[in-house]
């Protein structure tokens, strides 16, 4: 079972809400279906400028790997106040920890309601869907 | 002495290939040219002897697999025999050294061959009107989406800018939709592998501009509900679109025209036999209906009086996609090409390559698996479903083709299929050729089974193994480094 | 059947393993109303002698201008060592795929990844991609990414020196986009007279040196004129004039591109030839088509791979950079042997020699009486455009008459320069007997202006 203390989309990427602000990542799944199983393989990561307005949905970056390209998309809209820029230049912490280290922004919410996004649960049975 | 060593790295100061004779006029002024305008610095060219330049390439060209050398199944690429008459006819002097620009008069032979490969592509597709301009067969889908672009817009229509495509179907499509101005919106496939019909209706409309669709399609599979499509995308006044790729199949045996084709490109590298070159020169001749053709690219080949000519100036066209007609040395082979087959052997190289397809299938599928398995067209396409709990991968299974001494299938396409393998035979390959790729690859799968380790070790016996594709990108090199 | 080498034993055996009984019933999941019912409108196939006849014919209808050529305007005749056309032609190059399999196209790759190097050292900038179709399509390609560089902005400003086909290539492609095209006339002098349009909403400056007259741009000015605008520089090159000239890296341009045809290509009536495309390192994410990048397998032996391939149609698809998949591979490879085979010195030689020859045919010319340069030839490289007494196309039919191919009436390009303007190209091939045959052609054109 995948973290539930965040939501999900089904494009693979998660939030995680705290107070006014949220953490976005992508899952362990994205992060393996870009790479096939070869951390190696992921080579670039787009991030965001801090202090740009996502709309919800809106496409914030890129990440990829030798042969292929995933958009990145927000979960919930809002102001990007912080990159983990660590992550550019070292794209293996994706397939170490997704859920935590492995953070891509973090925004200032403009609007919190999740009840379009999924939960762990929801998220598990797309998943399953997949295979 | 390293024989994988860089021109640059063979660079000995002083020594060169070519040096031209003695000047038998005054020297060049340098001076005389304007101020700042030289170069400062010389480009940092290798100094090689022609002996050693010899050697460099001939050794470069053994690291290839190649048709000449090679059973080169790569699906969707029909890589068939390039015969060397038609090399030998681009190197006749009337044909390789004359000027697109020298007079029409004294270009009548060139004139002539583009019109007769004219006349003959508009035979074998049915379309009225055909252009050789575009270099390749992305530049002809760019080509063609231009025309009904502009089509639409003469027609007060400028509301219809989806191009509706199959998620099967080759990236170019959907590229060349966005650089023609247009949006790309995927269209599913059903689980027999064709259009999803009902997808297909739910986003025809009154935004609708064309309707791409290679067939037969990238799993190998005549559409067979193309007249339906057709009409379906004519009802709601869009246009069809035929991707060309996969002519091999069905040239000589049905025309698009028939299907409710109204534009298409042909791949001449793949279905005329003219070389693929490394990656290219290509050519992707489009052909339209009559209604079309006022949009064609400049410029058109015309008959007057005093003979053929070349009219740039076009009052409806798209415009020019490239310089001059077209890429006439490839379209001289494909002519060639044509020339020998006539009517009869256009027909004879679809039932071949089709039956050559069929009999790769039946012979394969009870090892690999063939997610569409009925008669196929030119080619099919399996995967490693029955490999994978080995931890076989497809690109393990084409790695350890290359050491035997096959180039492998194309991979990882359509998108359709997890882990795809495409195989596409060709016509001109002998029956002992596919029997000899049969029995490898049915070694690989049992491989697979006992000894998968082999596999992922594969190949083995090329210059170079398994290359570290994610540091290439990583750390860029794309040059080579003077100062190491 | 030609090519075809299945035998009817062959055939009937691999149909019955099928589980068919016909070459027919393989087709049969093509609907029968769509199946074709008589033969093609083609005519009967004809046996390889028989064709290699009709060729020769076909050929002798054209002329290749054994005598001489003057004719350039955008294709050049340049000579090339014969291990040019013997290496490029081996088969292992000629009929190999596009190298997606890098273990078993070490081959093309190293030779891609050489001639990268070349043409980016050829323009002076950090890199280069592995060919486009030709020259025009890689400078509207150019363009786009200009516009995808510096995204907001709008305008594009062409020099009206640049290549016709080119401006036209350039407009075709850019019509649906949203970008304003805007033409930069020539001056007198012949060189660009740029206006103030190259401000904060230009995205690219296009200019072409030398220029379709002949005439050698002041590139550094235009390359200064876009950076302090915050636009991007391109110019369009003549790659064996950077064999003397400034190249683009040194004038400041952050794109070159150009039509390869004079590196060792046939003029082959207009193709197939390569488009050349340098830039800086930093822009390769927006870079149109193949790249080559050498890396290591896992024994640490150098190799080359297609690198950045998200760039491209097959991954990024309608987000693709650009659509092009095929690209004119074969014609780079000969482009690289030709550049191996003069090396920098060679060149140059060849460059000085085109242009000494120039130099010496504009005395001559100039000194006919009636016949005189619009522009000084010292403003020229190889190329200059001849005022006549007559049409230029009179003059072109007594050049014809004398065995050799004329030059090109530059007024159906540029019609302010009027009928009497004739472009003439001249390379180290020009020798100095056709030069004089030349002139005298050029000469007895005088006879023929009208009286008063």
């Amino acid at each position: 079972m995948r973290p539930t203390d965040r939501h999900y989309l089904s494009s693979h990427e998660w939030i995680k809400i705290s107070g006014d602000n949220a953490v976005i990542g992508i899952t362990d799944f994205a992060v393996e279906e870009l790479s096939s199983g070869n951390e190696g393989d992921l080579v670039y990561c787009d991030l965001p400028e801090v202090g740009r307005n996502l709309e919800e949905s809106e496409t914030f970056g890129e990440i990829e790997s030798v042969k292929a390209v995933s958009d990145l998309n927000t979960p919930l809209p809002g102001e990007v106040v912080e990159i983990n820029s660590a992550i550019e230049d070292h794209l293996e912490i994706l397939s170490d920890d997704p859920w935590d280290r492995g953070w891509l922004i973090k925004i200032r919410l403009a609007d919190k309601d999740t009840s379009k996004l999924l939960d762990a649960a929801a998220y598990e049975e797309t998943l399953a869907s997949h295979s | 002495m390293n024989k994988d060593l860089l021109l640059f790295e063979k660079s000995r100061p002083g020594r060169r290939t070519l040096r031209l004779g003695e000047l038998d006029v005054p020297a060049a002024r340098l001076d005389a040219l304007p101020a700042g305008s030289l170069r400062e610095t010389p480009p940092k060219l290798p100094e090689i002897g022609e002996l050693e330049l010899v050697r460099h390439f001939v050794r470069l060209s053994k690291k290839n697999v190649s048709i000449a050398d090679s059973f080169y199944p790569l699906g969707s690429c029909t890589m068939k025999y390039n015969p060397l008459l038609n090399e030998s006819a681009a190197a006749i002097e009337g044909f390789r050294d004359i000027h697109p620009l020298q007079d029409p008069g004294r270009l009548q032979g060139a004139l002539a061959i583009m019109k007769r490969l004219e006349e003959t592509l508009a035979a074998i597709t049915g379309l009225e009107a055909v252009t050789l301009h575009p270099a390749a067969g992305a530049q002809g889908e760019l080509a063609a989406l231009l025309v009904a672009h502009k089509h639409f817009a003469r027609m007060g229509q400028s509301q219809r800018t989806k191009v509706l495509i199959p998620d099967s179907a080759h990236g170019t499509n959907p590229a060349s939709a966005s650089l023609a101005g247009l949006t790309a919106l995927e269209v599913k496939s059903g689980p027999d592998g064709l259009v999803d019909l009902a997808d297909l209706e739910s986003k025809l409309g009154a935004d609708t501009a064309v309707f791409m669709i290679t067939n037969p399609s990238t799993l190998g599979l005549f559409e067979t509900n193309i007249a339906r499509i057709s009409e379906l995308v004519h009802a709601a006044g869009g246009l069809v679109y035929m991707d060309g790729a996969n002519m091999n199949a069905i040239m000589g045996i049905a025309r698009p025209v028939d299907f409710g084709v109204d534009m298409m490109h042909l791949n001449l590298h793949k279905t005329f036999s003219t070389p693929h070159g490394g990656g290219g020169p290509g050519a992707g001749p489009i052909c339209v209906t009559a209604e079309l053709e006022p949009y064609l690219p400049a410029p058109r080949i015309v008959e007057n009086d005093s003979g053929l000519h070349l009219d740039y100036d076009i009052p409806h066209s798209i415009g020019m996609l490239r310089g001059f007609a077209g890429n006439f040395g490839v379209l001289l082979r494909a002519y060639c090409y044509l020339r020998r087959l006539g009517a009869e052997g256009i027909q004879r190289v679809a039932e071949n390559a089709v039956l050559n397809a069929n009999y790769l299938r039946v012979k394969l599928r009870d090892a690999y698996h063939v997610p569409f398995d009925s008669i196929c067209m030119h080619e099919f396409v399996c995967n490693n479903r029955n490999q994978r709990e080995q931890g076989v991968h497809t690109l393990d299974i084409a790695k350890r083709l290359i050491d035997m001494g096959h180039h492998p299938m194309t991979i990882y396409f359509p998108l359709v299929v997890n882990e795809a393998m495409m195989i596409e035979p060709t016509e001109t390959e002998a029956k002992e050729t596919l029997d000899a790729f049969i029995e490898d690859m049915l070694q690989v799968a049992r491989e697979a089974e006992e000894n998968p380790e082999r596999l992922h070790a594969a190949p083995c016996t090329t210059p170079v193994g398994r290359l570290d594709e994610g540091r290439a990108v990583r750390e860029p090199i794309l040059r080579y480094n003077f100062s190491d | 059947m030609p090519f075809i080498q299945n035998t009817p034993d062959d055939q009937r055996e691999m149909l019955a393993a099928v589980g068919v009984k016909s070459l027919d019933e393989l087709f049969e999941g093509i609907p029968a109303e769509l199946r074709l019912k008589g033969p093609l409108a083609v005519a009967a196939g004809i046996s390889e002698d028989s064709l290699w006849k009709e060729l020769k014919q076909l050929a002798s209808w054209n002329s290749s201008g054994a005598g001489g050529s003057f004719l350039g305007a955008g294709m050049y005749r340049h000579y090339y060592p014969q291990v040019v056309d013997a290496l490029q032609g081996r088969q292992e190059f000629v009929t190999a795929y596009t190298p997606y399999q890098p273990e078993a196209g070490q081959g093309t790759l190293t030779a891609f990844f050489e001639f990268q190097t070349m043409i980016a050292e050829l323009c002076g900038l950090e890199v280069a991609n592995a060919s486009m179709y030709d020259g025009c399509s890689a400078a509207a390609e150019a363009v786009i990414m200009a516009a995808n560089l510096t995204r907001k902005r709008r305008r594009v400003v062409v020099s009206r020196g640049v290549h016709p086909h080119t401006r036209r290539t350039l407009k075709t492609y850019l019509e649906w986009t949203g970008l304003e095209c805007i033409e930069v006339p020539l001056g007198e002098d012949g060189k660009t007279k740029w206006a103030d349009l190259v401000d904060a909403d230009c995205c690219a400056l296009l200019v072409q040196s030398p220029n379709t007259l002949g005439v050698i741009e002041d590139t550094s000015a235009a390359a200064k004129l876009a950076r302090d605008a915050g636009a991007i520089s391109i110019q369009s090159v003549y790659p064996i004039s950077l064999g003397l000239l400034k190249s683009p890296g040194e004038a400041g341009f952050d794109i070159a591109v150009g039509e390869g045809q004079s590196l060792g290509i046939p003029t082959a009536c207009g193709g197939p030839s390569f488009g050349l495309f340098a830039t800086k390192q930093s822009f390769v994410r927006k870079m149109p088509g193949r790249i080559v990048g050498q890396t290591e397998d896992s024994q640490g032996r150098r190799g080359f791979a297609l690198t950045f391939q998200t760039r491209e149609q097959h991954i990024r698809r309608a987000k693709a950079t650009s659509n092009i998949c095929t690209n004119n591979a074969l014609m780079a490879l000969r482009g690289a042997i030709y550049l191996a085979a003069a090396g920098a010195e060679g060149l140059r030689e060849v460059a000085s020699h085109s242009l000494a020859k120039a130099q010496y045919a504009a005395v001559e010319i100039e000194s006919l009486g009636g016949f005189s340069l619009r522009h000084t030839s010292d403003a020229c490289f190889n190329e200059f455009v001849v005022d006549c007494p007559v049409p230029a196309a009179e003059v072109n039919r007594a050049i014809d008459a004398a065995g050799m191919i004329g030059g090109f009436e530059i007024g159906r390009w540029y019609p302010e320069l009027g009928p009497k303007a004739l472009l003439l190209a001249f390379t180290e091939l020009s020798s100095r007997d056709q030069i004089h045959s030349l002139l005298r052609a050029m000469d007895s054109c005088k006879s023929r202006i009208p009286v008063g």
